[in-house]
């Protein structure tokens, strides 16, 4: 099984490989979630879920649920 | 008039060029055959006007929500109403990579376009340059102009442009996509192929053009840690909200009694200079009353809203909703259920109407649903007189007060039960429709106190005219049946009275108390005392039920006219009860009566009103006819616990 964003931590450089496909795919595609995408989780809520996500130049927040539709690799 | 569109994705600062641009003649309408807002203004030069639709704030021209669904069918056919001449585009100069994906969108529809790099002051100190000759190159025949709306810049430039007449020659000459159509709102595939193929435009494409000097990594302040701290948040949040309903309780009084005062007034004017008849009891016994109680919930109302501004437009109210998410969730909530229950606790009214931001609908359903159990503010009078009037003013331990704890106490079962029904409503509300989250953490930054100013004076417009109508309608209605009876019965009771002696002060009350005992009110209070005997209730208790269902602070003018004292005199009309007695020699205001009333405001549905827009927001009778059920239940049962626990 491939890594998602759900199991990532804070400060990890990431990048989108993959958008397993879903009701929202094309919501994160438009959001700006495209393989190569550069990505990093910046914070998160009490509890661990919610998390916020630098995506290029603004932060979206997303349920653990939404993280694991996001494949990703590290970079560092 | 010549339409122009305004439309950008959320947080933006699209409503700040909104507000900017046409000021105060903006107003709210539909878009046709949908519910969702229309805002548009009108603005004038030499006069030539035109009217600018805002759009709703989204990603992509393709939806994912019935408001972005107004975006597409707008766009997606040339012969709709609103169909734009002309669109103005605004971008966040900071992340102008996912912005331009709308932009190129409806640049590839061959629309006309100014393009407005908004925000630019903030880029410029995050290190951000923008080259403008590049982004007009690579999209020839768009008018590109800076602004920062929060503070006015480029909007006047803005203005002359929007007048201007000239014919662009090469008319968005340089598509991404050549002959560009839509792609049909069911097939995603292909929307998905259309936004990858942008995106590989755009990215490098903004590489070039937009360059960012200092790469490093952003440092959140301390006030944006503690607000997202896994203790201290919660205690933040609590901090906030009670800090905003000891605003409301504090300031709100004074225009309240204001308001109440002078319709007070205003209602003793007209039955003086009014010709005597129906038309004077009309306009002083329904109309001003049913106006006045509309009006006196407009200053808690308002400053609700306001601090709820100012917390969104500042950005802590997505971190609110951010840390909020994982609790709420559990009882078939979302995070953004926050809002619209915390306004509920004013009005349920704007507290439903907050509840489309909610994505998915079955978590949108049950925060409707329960919503109308927060304790609004036309429970406060209820709650006030019955308080005073059973619980008696002691202390307990010597400091927590027991008419206090009370008041409390009924705010605090309305919560709870609240998310008791949620968990239920979970299990029964069936949907296929996944529930997600992604909400946009904007930077924290000064409120634009224009855009507060402006959205508040939409709300109470909001409030005045939707509850406005019914609770007018039902205030006459009720009128009516207070006022008129079967048969001579009330004619031949007032004879009486006028014969007796007593003098003209007591003989008026007298008449007025005759009047309701034997109208149609009247009589449907005494006909349901058999059913409501059980949970300590009498019939005149019964008349200002019914009567309550214009809203339910009526409650206390009923029983002040049963009582034959003078609506303002609070202090009367307790003595008065206080005195009541049954026809066993016991005081009628028990404490077991006192407390089963007010859980029985604190369950039943007596508001027309929050009924009239659960409709209109779940477009059936179904749901507001279940939420009318559950409650009048809820409240029979409690209530009866409670008069059989404390009698």
């Amino acid at each position: 099984m491939k890594n998602t964003l759900a199991s990532c931590k804070i400060g990890e450089i990431l990048k989108v490989t993959n958008i397993l496909p879903s009701e929202i795919s094309s919501k994160l595609l438009e959001m700006g979630f495209y393989v190569g995408k550069e990505i990093e989780i910046i914070y998160k809520a009490p509890f661990g879920d919610p998390i916020a996500i630098q995506v290029g130049d603004y932060v979206l927040s997303m349920r653990k649920n939404e993280a694991q539709l996001i494949e990703i690799e590290h970079l560092n | 008039m010549v339409k122009f569109a305004l439309i950008g994705n959320p947080n933006t600062g699209k409503t700040s060029v909104f507000n900017r641009l046409t000021g105060l003649n903006q107003h709210v309408g539909n878009f046709p055959g949908v519910t969702v807002d229309k805002k548009s203004g009108t603005i004038s030069s030499n006069g030539e006007s035109l009217e600018i639709i805002d759009f709703p704030g989204t990603y992509s021209i393709y939806p994912h929500s019935a408001d972005e669904k107004v975006v597409y069918d707008v766009f997606s056919n040339p012969q709709h109403i609103d169909f734009p001449q002309k669109v103005i585009v605004v971008v966040d100069a900071s992340n102008l990579e996912r912005n331009l994906l709308l932009f190129t969108q409806i640049y590839d529809l061959k629309i006309p376009i100014i393009l407005l790099i908004n925000m630019s002051d903030l880029a410029r100190k995050k290190g951000i340059q923008i080259d403008l000759t590049l982004l007009k190159n690579t999209f020839p025949g768009v008018e590109i102009l800076e602004t920062n709306a929060r503070v006015g810049i480029g909007i006047q430039t803005l203005k002359e442009l929007l007048f201007q007449k000239e014919e662009v020659k090469e008319q968005n000459a340089s598509p991404i996509i050549e002959n560009f159509k839509l792609a049909d709102i069911q097939d995603i595939a292909e929307q998905e192929r259309e936004t990858n193929l942008r995106y590989d435009f755009i990215k490098n494409k903004v590489n070039k053009i937009s360059k960012s000097e200092n790469k490093q990594k952003k440092q959140l302040n301390w006030f944006e840690k503690m607000s997202i701290h896994p203790v201290f948040s919660y205690f933040l949040f609590a901090f906030i909200l009670l800090l905003i309903f000891q605003l409301i309780f504090s300031i709100a009084s004074l225009p309240m009694d204001l308001i109440d005062g002078s319709f007070n007034d205003f209602a003793n004017w007209t039955a003086e200079k009014l010709p005597a008849g129906i038309f004077n009891d009309l306009v002083t016994g329904g109309i001003i009353p049913g106006l006045g109680g509309v009006l006196v919930f407009l200053p808690q109302i308002l400053i609700l809203f306001f601090c709820l501004g100012i917390l969104e437009e500042t950005g802590y109210l997505a971190r609110a909703v951010f840390i909020m998410d994982k609790l709420m969730r559990p009882f078939g909530l979302n995070g953004k259920s926050v809002v619209p229950l915390i306004s509920s606790s004013a009005c349920a009214i704007p507290g439903i109407m907050a509840t489309r931001t909610i994505p998915n609908w079955k978590e949108r359903l049950i925060t409707i649903m329960i919503a109308p159990l927060m304790s609004c503010s036309a429970r406060i009078p209820v709650f006030t007189l019955l308080i005073a009037l059973v619980i008696p003013n002691r202390y307990l331990f010597g400091f927590i007060n027991l008419q206090g704890l009370t008041l409390f106490a009924m705010y605090f079962l309305g919560i709870v039960t609240a998310l008791f029904i949620a968990l239920v409503l979970k299990r029964f509300i069936k949907t296929s429709e996944k529930s997600y989250f992604l909400l946009e953490m904007p930077d924290f930054k000064a409120p634009r106190w224009t855009n507060i100013f402006l959205s508040l004076l939409e709300k109470s417009k909001v409030f005045v005219l939707e509850a406005g109508k019914v609770i007018l309608a039902i205030s006459i209605i009720l009128w009516a049946f207070a006022s008129f009876g079967p048969g001579d019965r009330i004619a031949q009771e007032v004879k009486k009275i006028e014969k007796s002696e007593l003098n003209d002060d007591i003989k008026e009350q007298k008449i007025a108390s005759a009047k309701l005992e034997y109208s149609y009110i009247g009589i449907m209070g005494k006909s349901i005392e058999p059913i409501i005997e059980p949970i300590g209730f009498d019939w005149k208790i019964g008349i200002s039920l019914i009567t309550s269902f214009a809203a339910r602070e009526v409650f206390v003018g009923s029983m002040a006219t049963i009582y034959s004292v003078h609506q303002e005199d609070n202090k009367g009309l307790l003595q008065t009860m206080k005195a009541e007695k049954n026809s066993l020699g016991k005081p009628v205001y028990s404490l077991a009566t006192g407390l089963s009333l007010m859980v029985f405001y604190v369950y039943a549905m007596q508001c027309m009103a929050t009924l009239a827009i659960v409709k209109r927001e779940t477009k059936s009778w179904k749901w507001p006819l279940i939420q009318l059920a559950y409650m009048g239940v809820l409240a029979y049962v409690a209530s009866y616990i409670v008069y059989q626990l404390f009698s």
